[in-house]
């Protein structure tokens, strides 16, 4: 909302400057986002006379002109604007002046002629052209005959003033227009305001005679008023209400129109303006409009109506789409004599839902949408009924036709002073607050301590006594509220354990190497589907008006995100990358979705290019599968969940045939590890990739031992270093399993320390290397005890997969 | 046979003076002091000696044996440091060489910043509660005193996914399910971070997807003044000791009364700067008095309890403590600006 300061002055006595106001009214609770000043830096524009205006004789479109500039001073003056002409009165920027943007008005020569200075269109002086009235927009502006030559220009054209910008929260529509400001500002700064005057001369005619009101649902359209002002005539508005809507962003169009915008902005009451003639009865009739009704509105745009939305209509058909915006047929013209004047309160419901559909925001849509001053309507149909008569030489039919009721009750609100102290933490007084509910405008009722408060309809945010409790403490000063302390018995605060794994879990793969990246939970939907590696029927869960294709869908793997992030950087020429991601994703199993989906923290990363690298030693060594493996059993040590994790081989689409394992936490699927698919790293273009993926929420959910104090061996271990040949695609880790049951108690540490495969082994075959560590912590083993155990596992190997010591 | 004594002691620690290295110290030691020696030739002689002198010529011999003995052992230490010396001189390498990196990750800064907020809300007592981020109509807006065809709804357009189902625009969300476990029964003293999504282009100072973290006490006699102390405290510890608050009236749906905080500004302290647009106030967060209406949806008496609640975004916050100037950058995830926030 733009509020002018002059125009503000009008209604309350400010006699501090604009940003003083500014400041104070953000401190009281609405926040002025900008104060501009009108004037963008001129100076030495004054008003001029055009005495005498001939053509320039080397110059087509120029024009030579002699213009007083007051005090006897005639100053010829060249000037290209089409519709400069002798006898009117313009503003003169004289040699020395500075007009916006600190273009210096100097002496000059035009084709010839002498020229001082320049006559000034409102755009020169720094006005937007979308607010400059039509018929001034491509030339220069011409003011009042009354204009004295020589006074400062910038006086007649206001742009002395200074605009407020105001950032309404949705409970302050009170403040979308200057009397609500005003009975802010006089709140704040303890002073009165002072209405307009809506007293009205009438003539001998009756409205009651022209017209007559009725309204189809009183839910939808509570009031609807018709006033009748007859013999107008049509044009521009005078300067100063011109000057204040062009402040307060609204274009002038002609003295009709422009009084029913300066009322809306005035009293927040949205009007409009049929010409009575164009009517085509003499009747008006609120109703909902047909499924499929047509309107042509102000704007010759052809509509099409639902019948959510509600039309005025002159008993036939639509000359208005009920507070958004008039109808083409009825619209105000040049010629238009007798106007009828609507002043109505619709229910915002109505209006929102007419204004979204047919995308038109208006000033008037959205003071209904957010709700207007029932009680005001009325003033305000008289307040532009009289400024009719006043600037357009109309005779006000007596009587405003009417349906539906005027005015409503207001209600009380009771506020306890010293509730009031208990959620503040403050010590105000019942003296004090009387004083501040004298200041806000509210009439009330006090007995010890308690206040029966009447709320004025301007204010139809204050239902309860906290709203009340917040305006005496706005205005007492939220500056002058005490800082105190939590009361409350002091209890430790601290992490669930699923948030201190969660933690554990970042730290350890950023000590692990991989820098943490956060990236958007939507994706496309196909991207959406892409690693699953869950067997069940899941459904991708998209929002109904994305804001692009792009981020539709909501993502189940963090892994497609994070091949985008490798792209990005690869794309900028970083090429060794190593990134992770926690966050959550989005299960749904229902093919309609009714309940939540299921969410789920994921942990998963990506890693490409070098991993590990020494370059002046010679070491320089591209990420494999065994890298990321051994990123993850770090992690399950971590986590305690070493002897529970298997990795098995497993075909995941996207995912290398051969070189992906599912990582499975007793048994069941948790997670994978493994290469990129090479055809989707060509479709990605990126070089060799791999990734890992792991359902957090389960491995943080799996229940672990509390860890226990094992005694530190106090007898000698026994180690025996086994090498064995086995088919090549045997897998180490059932060599593993085997080793291990078949040691029994005794073994307690098995490592592979050697894998060959190559030419000095038979065809098919391949040589692993173990080394086995036996022990037992009470007591010293002895070498029969060893050898019986590792007979067992040798034994045991042979039988399982044929292994041979290998010689 | 003193004097041949003596005349020895002085020949062989004159030997073991000129020795070189160890194996020339061995040699003396086996000439002078070995079982053929010629002390032991001396000793040897004894017997020929009277019963007076033969304890005083031994006693004697045993010194001057044990003089060479000392001599020797001084010298072996001093060969053998010199030997050490001089093995490590030709062990020297080059310590001005770079060293193996050590492969090391960071967080995002986003983590970093949400990790250290909830590290000071931790230790003011405060526990850290979650939620989903799809959640229902209910919870992100009903039970936070947003009834459908609220006004306020507009403050925040919403990804739908069905009627009843959103992506949640708030976390306070997760306010209105903590309230509800604790069945009316005080106190409440959580923060509740998380990601939330709006309509929004993504441009420079707006992102669909960004961060809040929001707080909330609920207990007997929780007062305004006191929301003012948990903030200061707050606004000291990430921004500076010396940092002033100052809370404007504001509106949101579910507090009454609301406020915004802004702190003095950090760069300029109040003079005046870019920064914070000349006013030397930078707004960092909303909160508020939870509304009576929303403590009574939860099942809170609203005249016994009262509560205050505040939120924030981190984005918002890491943009002003790190001077970073556009909000895409924490979702592009370019390596060379995640790896700016080692110490973050
Ligand atoms: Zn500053």
């Amino acid at each position: 909302m733009l509020i002018s300061y002059n125009w503000l002055k009008e209604y309350v006595n400010v006699e501090i400057s604009p940003s003083e106001l500014a400041d104070k009214i953000t401190k009281s609770g609405i926040e002025v986002e900008m104060v501009e000043s009108l004037n963008k830096g001129i100076s030495g524009v004054v008003v001029g006379y055009v005495q005498e205006c001939i053509q320039h004789p080397n110059a087509d479109k120029l024009r030579v002109c002699k213009v007083d500039i007051g005090q006897g001073e005639v100053s010829q003056i060249v000037c290209g604007a089409p519709n400069v002409a002798e006898g009117q009165k313009v503003a003169v920027a004289v040699p020395g002046a500075v007009l916006p943007g600190n273009f210096k008005i100097k002496k000059a020569k035009l084709r010839g002629e002498e020229s001082l200075g320049m006559i000034c269109s409102l755009q020169e002086l720094g006005v937007d052209t979308k607010l400059v009235p039509k018929e001034y927009s491509s030339g220069i502006f011409v003011m009042p005959s009354d204009a004295e030559p020589g006074s400062d220009a910038l006086e007649y054209l206001n742009l002395n003033d200074h605009v407020l910008e105001l950032g309404l929260t949705p409970n302050r529509a009170d403040c979308l227009n200057v009397l609500g400001v005003a009975y802010e500002v006089a709140a704040i700064l303890e002073q009165d305001v002072k209405l307009p005057d809506t007293t009205i001369a009438t003539s001998e005619e009756k409205a009651e005679d022209f017209i007559s009101v009725s309204i189809e649902s009183l839910e939808d359209n509570p009031y609807y008023g018709a006033m009748i002002i007859r013999d107008v005539k049509i044009g521009p508005s005078p300067l100063w209400m011109q000057n204040r809507l062009m402040a307060s962003g609204i274009r002038p169009i002609n003295n009709i129109v422009d009084i029913t915008n300066y009322v809306l902005l005035e009293y927040g009451q949205p009007l409009h303006a049929f010409d009575y003639n164009r009517l085509g009865s003499k009747e008006i009739v609120v109703r909902r409009a047909a499924e499929g009704e047509k309107i042509q509105t102000l704007d010759d745009q052809d509509r099409s109506l639902k019948d959510t939305h509600l039309v005025i209509t002159n008993g036939k058909e639509p000359i208005a789409v009920a507070g958004v915006m008039g109808g083409a047929t009825s619209e105000v013209q040049n010629d238009t004599t007798n106007v009828l004047l609507e002043a109505a309160y619709f229910a915002s419901s109505r209006v929102r839902a007419a204004s979204k559909d047919l995308g038109l925001r208006s000033e008037a849509s959205s003071r209904y949408e957010k709700g207007i001053d029932r009680n005001r309507v009325y003033a305000a149909a008289k307040r532009a009924a009289g400024l009719m008569a006043e600037l357009a030489g109309g005779k006000v039919a007596e009587g405003i036709v009417e349906a539906g009721k005027r005015e409503v009750n207001t209600y009380s609100v009771k506020m306890d002073v010293s509730r009031m102290n208990n959620l503040l933490g403050t010590t105000i007084s019942s003296e004090q607050t009387s004083a501040i509910l004298d200041r806000l405008g509210f009439s009330y009722k006090e007995l010890d301590g308690i206040f029966d408060v009447v709320v004025p309809t301007r204010r139809p945010d204050i239902t309860i006594e906290a709203d009340l409790i917040e305006e005496v403490g706005r205005i007492y000063g939220y500056d002058r509220i005490p800082t105190t302390y939590l009361l409350s018995e002091a209890r430790p605060g601290g992490l669930t354990v699923s948030q201190a794994k969660r933690r554990e879990i970042r730290k350890y793969l950023e000590g692990a190497g991989l820098y943490q990246a956060v990236t958007y939970a939507l994706t496309t939907p196909e991207k959406s589907t892409h690693f699953s590696y869950t067997e069940d029927a899941v459904y991708p869960i998209s929002v109904a008006h994305p804001m692009s294709e792009e981020r539709s869908t909501l993502r189940m793997s963090l892994l497609p995100q994070l091949l985008e992030v490798l792209q990005y950087n690869q794309n900028r020429s970083m090429e060794d990358l190593a990134v992770y991601e926690m966050g959550s994703v989005f299960i749904n199993r229902q093919e309609v979705l009714n309940d939540l989906p299921e969410e789920y923290v994921f942990v998963s990363g990506a890693v490409t290019g070098v991993f590990n690298e020494h370059l002046w030693q010679g070491e320089r060594k591209a990420v494999d599968f065994y890298v990321l493996k051994g990123i993850l059993e770090g992690l399950m040590s971590e986590l305690n969940l070493s002897e529970r994790i298997t990795y098995e081989s497993g075909e995941i689409e996207n995912m290398h045939p051969g070189r992906t394992a599912v990582v499975k936490l007793d048994g069941i699927p948790v997670g994978l590890v493994g290469q990129l698919h090479p055809a989707l790293q060509k479709e990605l273009d990126l070089k060799d990739t791999y990734v890992f993926e792991l359902n957090a929420t389960s491995l943080i959910d799996a229940e672990t031992e509390q860890m226990v104090y094992q005694t530190l061996p106090r007898y000698p271990s026994i180690t025996r270093d086994i090498a064995l040949v086995v088919d090549q695609d045997l897998p180490a880790g059932d060599l593993f399993t085997v080793i291990q049951a078949a040691g029994g108690e005794l073994l307690k540490e098995v490592n592979l320390f050697d894998l060959y495969q190559g030419e000095k082994m038979e065809e098919g075959k391949k040589s692993l290397a173990f080394s086995l560590k036996y022990f037992d912590p009470e007591r010293t083993l002895t070498d029969e005890e060893v050898v019986t155990a590792h007979n067992r596992v040798l034994k045991s190997l042979e039988e399982h997969f044929g292994a041979q010591l290998r010689k | 046979m003193k004097d041949r004594l003596e005349a020895l002691k002085v020949e062989a620690i004159e030997k073991i003076n000129q020795s070189h290295d160890l194996k020339d110290l061995q040699a003396v030691k086996v000439a002078y002091l070995g079982k053929k020696g010629p002390i032991t030739e001396v000793l040897k002689g004894m017997g020929k000696l009277s019963a007076e002198e033969r304890p005083v010529i031994g006693a004697y011999a045993n010194e001057v044996r044990d003089s060479i003995q000392l001599e020797l052992d001084k010298k072996q230490t001093e060969l053998e440091n010199a030997a050490i010396t001089e093995k490590l001189a030709k062990e020297t390498i080059d310590v001005s060489l770079p060293g193996r990196p050590v492969k090391q990750g960071n967080a995002h800064p986003l983590t970093a910043v949400v990790t250290e907020i909830e590290d000071l809300f931790l230790s003011m007592g405060f526990t850290i509660a979650e939620g989903p981020e799809v959640e229902t109509d209910y919870y992100n807006f009903e039970a936070l005193n947003l009834p459908k065809g609220h006004p306020a709804r507009d403050m925040q357009d919403s990804f739908f996914i069905t009627e009843d189902i959103l992506l949640r625009t708030q976390t306070s969300p997760v306010q209105a399910r903590t309230m509800e476990k604790h069945e009316g029964q005080g106190p409440v003293k959580i923060i509740s971070p998380g990601k939330v999504y709006r309509r929004d282009n993504d441009d420079a100072t707006h992102s669909h997807q960004f961060m809040q973290i929001e707080g909330l006490v609920v207990d007997q006699n929780v007062r305004l003044s006191d929301l003012k102390g948990v903030l200061e405290t707050f606004a000291k510890k990430m921004f500076g000791e010396d940092r002033k608050i100052r809370l404007r009236p504001s509106f949101f749906p579910f507090t009454e009364p609301s406020v915004e905080m802004d702190i003095s500004c950090f760069k300029c302290s109040g003079k005046g700067c870019s920064i914070c647009k000349q006013t030397g106030w930078i707004e960092i967060l909303g909160a508020g008095m939870v509304h009576p209406n929303v403590l009574d949806m939860a099942g809170f008496d609203s005249k016994k309890y009262t509560g205050f609640a505040f939120g924030m975004g981190p984005e918002r916050i890491a943009m002003l403590k790190y001077g970073i100037d556009d909000i895409r950058h924490f979702y592009a995830n370019d390596i060379r600006f995640l790896k700016q926030f080692k110490n973050a």
